[in-house]
């Protein structure tokens, strides 16, 4: 490792630092399921590791604890994964220097934080290797996601209910989020994201997540096909008093 | 509990871990070979995010049992933890702030 990649290394894992505290409770949430699904916490370990994916882990082990085939299951993971397509074809632009086989390997990692965190990074040209960047993103976040997961399958059945850690993973992606809604497009597209997934709630295989999100990529492009977030418009400054209000819409219907 | 036997469980999960792999590397590996990202498909991409992290979290906050139900403690923390999100960007502070409310309005 040249000193060029360990400190654009050290530089995305402290850029994922504050990012981790929140995935503590996310992978406990997640590894106390598993453990009422029934499954050994070695198993919620490598199951974790491989997939990779909270929200798919947590929809599909809620589906076999309902005992929806395990086709369906496998199934709504992959659906619920498929805005890792969007972030994709989002990240791909900016990698294009990273050879194919590494690209391979930081596809395994690409989920909401991996690209939240690198694609600002690659676009303002802050970091002199991308993929040492990346990684150490990645790296941290598989590392307290995996044993996170297992301290709550170990733990199993004893947290209590009434700690109602399951809300911590609305807040985490509410974290996520709000830092997405740069301009008037984006925020049309939160609302109807947002909107049209509690419409499309009765819709089989979760299959309304994905219908919402196409939606408000498709009502957010029509409404504001440029965009305010080029470099020009952001130094311009006359963005953000839009935002508050995109705030209080999406959060207090 | 479930009735499957672990073997298919593990089954389960390795299959949905490579379906997502494929889903995660399409574009990687093969738009390498386009030249230039089409500004419309650039700035679809860009609203992706708001619009997928939004469609998870409403329906979480606003129907947690699957019908909706807006004058709830979840709604309320909900609201806190976006003010909170929008003025610190922090994600720690989002949840500590989203938690805290909750609790608190459970407690009363």
């Amino acid at each position: 490792m040249t000193s060029t990649a360990r400190s654009a290394f050290v530089d995305g894992a402290r850029a994922v630092l504050p990012a981790l505290p929140a995935n503590v409770p996310f992978g406990l949430v997640v590894g106390v399921a598993a453990a009422n699904l029934g499954l050994h916490p070695i198993t919620a370990l490598w199951t974790a590791g491989l997939l990779f994916a909270g929200a798919a882990q947590l929809a599909m082990i809620e589906l076999l604890a309902r005992d929806a085939p395990v086709v369906v299951a496998v199934l709504t993971a992959i659906v619920v994964n498929l805005r890792y397509a969007m972030y994709s074809a989002g990240l791909a632009p900016y990698v294009r220097s990273v050879s194919r086989r590494w690209r391979l390997v930081l596809s395994f990692f690409l989920l909401d934080v991996t690209y939240a965190l690198s694609v600002p990074a690659f676009r303002a040209d802050e970091t002199a290797d991308r993929r040492a960047y990346y990684l150490g993103i990645a790296a941290p976040l598989w590392t307290t996601w995996t044993l996170s997961v297992t301290a709550g399958a170990s733990l199993g059945t004893e947290l209590p209910p009434a700690w109602h850690l399951e809300f911590a993973i609305p807040l985490l992606f509410l974290a996520l989020l709000v830092p997405n809604v740069r301009d008037r497009g984006g925020l049309v597209a939160t609302v109807v994201g947002g909107v049209g997934a509690v419409a499309g709630l009765g819709i089989p295989f979760d299959l309304g997540l994905v219908v919402a999100a196409l939606a408000g990529v498709g009502v957010g492009l029509v409404a504001d096909p440029e965009g305010a977030d080029d470099e020009d418009g952001a130094h311009s400054g006359g963005n953000d008093p839009d935002g508050p209000d995109a705030d209080r819409t999406e959060g207090e219907p | 509990m479930t009735a499957v036997s672990d073997p298919v469980l593990w089954a389960a999960f390795v299959v949905a871990a490579v379906g997502s792999y494929l889903v995660r590397s399409s574009f990687l590996v093969l738009f390498q070979r386009v030249d230039e990202v089409p500004p419309r498909v650039e700035r679809a991409l860009e609203l992706v995010p708001a619009a997928a992290l939004a469609a998870l979290v409403l329906p979480a906050l606003v129907a947690p049992e699957g019908s909706l139900a807006l004058l709830t403690p979840k709604v309320a923390a909900g609201g806190v933890a976006t003010a909170v999100a929008w003025r610190t960007e922090s994600m720690t502070w989002t949840l500590a702030a989203g938690m805290g409310t909750l609790w608190l309005l459970l407690a009363l």
